[in-house]
């Protein structure tokens, strides 16, 4: 097994985006640091016990989204804060084209959400992501290609202004 | 413009926003901290400076468990001790900050011997009898291969004591470079030989 530090280094900016995307990338900044330590935490406490043959990317984007869901529980709240989502997800009301994504990420539905995060962002398989979301994996490439959908619309207006 | 071009460039932009390189380092560091104090590092490690390049230092709860010069290879190094202790290894300076902190102090002629606590878990048998041998052996002082075989009840396993020293997985801090052969030349050391001679240099000037 290769020594935890390399599976930080590899792993570790992946998982962040991960958190963020889950979390938060900016309201909720801290919620999304704490899920990656634990996240690192949890995984270093298991990793002797890992198989060698598993996916280890795979394997703490798992830890990740549960811990993502721990935080979101214990705080007992939305995935943002209200005051910082627009009704719905549009580019008119945020200043740059990033922002737009981010508002337009937090506005998904949870499982289009995790879906994306583990797809697009953590590269997944949609096995993976069916395991993760624990839904069928036709159920996974719908919530995926519903959430990038939405998400590629907010980008294309907003980088086209 | 294509779906999928677009699905690229959308999840890149969504990837560039979320990511957050600086944010990263601090909590890699904290991560360290955090595993430390949970009880989670069974390898420590750091990489630290020398006026003989970068020294890898790594212990265990018991004490250093290895130094190894670059020329040894520090990711091979790791992944040794991924195999042969656990791979539950990070960078996590502060255990090794007294080892650090002596090792500056001796390079600087400010300190004789390393004194830190030693785990010797990677060495069995007559090649840790050599290295126990080894710590006795004064700052300035050499022996020769012979004489240290003796002193650890094998004369005739002059051999041996070279391949101990050879595979000494503490250099510097169990002192091997204070071995030399009968003739007074040098002999090997696992940095090289010119590392081996200034450090003899070093502590010959104290």
């Amino acid at each position: 097994m290769r020594p935890f530090e390399e599976v930080v280094e590899e792993h570790g900016a992946v998982v962040l985006r991960v958190c963020r995307a889950l979390l938060g990338a900016t309201s909720v900044r801290d919620a999304a640091h704490d899920a990656w330590s634990e996240t690192f935490l949890a995984a270093l406490r298991a990793y002797p016990d890992l198989r060698p043959d598993s996916d280890v990317r795979a394997w703490l984007v798992t830890i990740a989204h549960n811990k993502a869901i721990d935080q979101l529980r214990s705080a007992g709240r939305a995935p943002l804060p209200t005051e910082h989502l627009p009704e719905r997800p549009t580019h008119d009301q945020a200043a740059t084209p990033d922002e737009a994504l981010l508002s337009a990420l937090a506005a998904l539905p949870p499982k289009q959400r995790g879906a994306v995060a583990a797809r697009y962002l953590a590269d997944c398989s949609y096995a993976q992501v069916a395991a993760l979301l624990e839904c069928s994996e036709a159920a996974a490439r719908r919530s995926a290609s519903d959430g990038i959908a939405a998400l590629r619309r907010t980008y294309d207006g907003g980088t086209r202004r | 413009m294509s779906p999928d071009s677009t699905t690229r460039r959308t999840v890149d932009a969504l990837a560039a926003a979320l990511d957050a390189p600086d944010d990263l380092v601090a909590m890699r560091g904290r991560l360290a901290v955090d595993a430390e104090r949970a009880g989670l590092i069974d390898v420590a490690y750091d990489v630290v400076a020398s006026p003989h390049g970068d020294l890898l230092l790594a212990a265990t709860p018991a004490g250093v468990v290895r130094v190894a010069f670059a020329l040894e290879g520090h990711d091979a190094v790791l992944a040794q001790l991924a195999a042969t202790i656990s791979p539950r290894i990070l960078r996590a300076p502060a255990r090794l900050a007294a080892a650090a902190r002596q090792l500056d102090e001796y390079f600087a002629g400010r300190r004789e011997t390393i004194d830190v606590p030693v785990d010797l878990r990677l060495v069995q048998g007559f090649r840790r009898e050599v290295l126990e041998h080894l710590r006795t052996i004064e700052p300035g002082r050499t022996e020769s291969y012979a004489e240290v075989a003796r002193a650890a009840g094998r004369p005739a396993a002059v051999r041996a004591v070279g391949s101990a020293c050879s595979h000494n997985p503490v250099p510097l801090v169990v002192p091997c470079h204070r071995v030399v052969r009968s003739d007074g030349t040098l002999g090997q050391y696992l940095g090289g030989t010119d590392v081996k001679a200034a450090l003899l240099a070093l502590e010959a000037a104290a």
